[in-house]
């Protein structure tokens, strides 16, 4: 099935015009032009489905900042069969993708979405498919054929079925404050907590497998450094080190954690090996050092420091050598996150003065810094793992939300289905 | 005998605050023998202007040990761990409590919202480690003196503008 596909999509590849080559994920000046796709309404048989897949799927299209999908009140019609399908109606909407599909109950109860991608201006369809799940699936259905219908266009893998974790204050009825770490799809929905406690939860992170995370825990009235398994929750305590524990990340191949601990004075940046538990310093400057995150090669860390009087972003193997500094515009750079392909560099920002800390990428070729966020109180950068878009905690209306924004900066969105007072968002790698 | 004694320490730490304070009113010092790192971590003079406020309230209380003693929050200027003069009246006042007593304090660290959680959680030691120096000067052991930073955690003050970061910026001696 898989390989008549493949199939299916290399010979369609073949005969379309440069512009579907053309296609991978680039993200430069933000020049590029979204991709017009219409996404048709699912029919279904019975009644009405508790979720709207096709909405879920052209939110998907749209978050990655490369489609714009046509709004549902500018259709012309509503296929939900390749035969019913009338290519002018779409031509004159400007679509030059269409989606449609619909969903049928299987015997076992599950529900099965058939679905098809089209080129409009070929008149030709691109693939066609179908997924089944169980009702309450439904979301992980439309996520998944958001990724077939993204990666299909763009030759680049979809990061729709990745999730988030994130943090949130709320206040019980005695007033007493509580922080929760959350597990949510990466749009927000379907968050569940895996964690409570009346003392602060900051900067979780997931292990690459995408089961387990660490994250820093104030539980002992001190900050320390805990892995949870998500699916069971159980949970170890990883440092007791008197100080800082703090800023885990875990190496590529999730061979050690690489965290942050002052036991020595100041804060400086430490490996731990994860299966003997043997801690190693890497960094050794007298100013601050902290917010390790790993390149690919397991070897380099970039980090926060102010060893030249403010905090930049530098870089340093951890074998050793000397640290060498990655940014140089503006007078506050930290928190730094790689994209998949460290070509971009995301990080939290300030041009000047004191106020302004916003989300911004360094392009890491061609040197140049892009602001991607319209707030000021932003922290908390995280990369979908195929580099598409960043989620980041900001302020709006005084309230701390999530802010999902797409990396070559066309779209910039509250993150919806999040309610209450958060930060702290961590992406996951691909899950599939 | 106490009250000489007395009498004799509020005039040292009197000098000391007139000799911090002679200095610190530009913001950065160069003598400023209680935090060493002082001269990284600002560059933000101009900005020590806005965190006025405080001087009136400990001016009528001078002289009052009762009243210094119940100052156990210390108050910074934005992405500084330098201690303001104010604040040393009364951590002179805890300096020979803690002396006396051979209690266990913690002196918690924090900071305002701005900038990143982790950054702020090393700011907030700094902090705490500025009051820690200040106190073992004044002859406490340090094994008296834990330091936890919260970073920006947990705010006092909710508002998000100077008036809140200010409130927030502060370490906070805790029995």
């Amino acid at each position: 099935m898989k390989t008549i596909l493949r199939i299916a999509l290399a010979s369609f590849f073949a005969f379309t015009s440069s512009l579907l080559a053309a296609q991978p994920l680039v993200i430069t000046s933000g020049s590029d032009r979204a991709m017009p796709i219409a996404v048709v309404p699912f029919a279904w048989s019975a009644g009405t489905l508790p979720e709207d897949p096709a909405k879920i799927v052209s939110d998907d299209l749209y978050n990655s900042g490369l489609f714009a999908p046509i709004d549902r009140n500018n259709m012309i019609s509503m296929p939900a069969h390749a035969e019913e399908i009338i290519f002018r109606d779409w031509r004159a909407v400007g679509a030059q993708y269409l989606v449609i599909g619909h969903a049928e109950r299987l015997a076992d109860g599950r529900i099965q979405i058939n679905y098809g991608l089209y080129n409009v201006a070929a008149q030709q369809q691109v693939f066609s498919a179908n997924t089944t799940g169980s009702e309450q699936q439904l979301r992980d259905l439309a996520h998944h054929i958001s990724d077939h219908v993204f990666s299909s266009i763009t030759g680049t893998k979809g990061s729709f079925s990745t999730r988030i974790l994130f943090v949130s204050t709320s206040k019980n009825a005695n007033g007493v404050k509580s922080y929760n770490l959350h597990h949510a799809d990466y749009d927000g929905a379907r968050a569940r907590i895996l964690l409570q406690s009346p003392e602060p939860i900051l900067s979780p992170a997931y292990a690459p497998d995408g089961k387990r995370i660490a994250y820093v825990s104030f539980e002992q009235k001190r900050p320390r450094i805990y892995v949870q398994e998500i699916a069971t929750g159980k949970r170890e305590q990883v440092t007791n080190f008197e100080g800082l524990n703090g800023a885990p990340a875990w190496s590529p191949d999730a061979s050690k954690l690489a965290f942050v601990l002052s036991k020595d004075g100041n804060p400086e940046i430490y490996v731990m090996d994860m299966t003997s538990r043997a801690v190693r310093r890497v960094t050794n400057h007298m100013a601050i050092d902290t917010e390790p995150f790993w390149g690919k090669d397991g070897q380099t860390l970039y980090f926060t420091s102010d060893r030249s009087g403010k905090p930049q972003i530098y870089k340093t193997n951890i074998n050793g050598g000397n640290a060498q500094r990655v940014t140089f515009v503006g007078n506050y750079n930290a928190n730094p996150k790689l994209s998949a392909d460290e070509k971009t560099l995301v990080m939290i920002h300030r041009q000047d003065g004191f106020t302004v800390f916003k989300v911004a990428a360094q392009d890491l070729q061609k040197n140049r810094l892009r602001i991607l966020s319209g707030t000021s109180l932003d922290e908390s950068p995280t990369v979908a793992p195929n580099g598409s878009m960043v989620i980041y905690a900001t302020r709006q209306q005084g309230k701390g939300v999530l802010m999902l924004a797409s990396l070559n900066g066309r779209v910039r969105l509250v993150l919806p289905g999040i309610v209450g007072e958060v930060r702290e968002p961590a992406w996951s790698p691909f899950l599939n | 005998m106490d009250i000489l004694k007395c009498g004799k320490l509020t005039a040292l730490s009197l000098a000391l605050v007139l000799a911090v304070g002679c200095t610190g009113k530009s913001g950065k010092t160069d003598s400023d023998i209680t935090d060493p790192n002082a001269g990284i971590s600002t560059g933000t003079a101009g900005q020590s202007g806005v965190d006025s406020g405080f001087g009136s309230e400990f001016d009528s209380a001078y002289g009052d040990e009762a009243t210094l003693r119940a100052i156990t929050t210390f108050y910074f200027a934005y992405d500084s761990s330098e201690l303001r003069p104010d604040a040393l009246r009364a951590l002179d006042v805890h300096a020979r409590d803690l002396q006396r007593s051979g209690v266990r304090v913690v002196l918690e660290g924090h900071t305002d919202e701005r900038g990143t959680r982790e950054y702020n959680m090393a700011l907030g030691e700094r902090r705490a480690q500025a009051v820690q120096r200040y106190l073992v000067l004044q002859g406490v052991s340090p094994s008296q003196l834990e330091i936890v930073s919260y970073g920006e955690e947990r705010p006092v003050a909710d508002g998000h503008d100077e008036s809140s970061w200010s409130l927030n910026r502060r370490v906070e001696l805790r029995k």
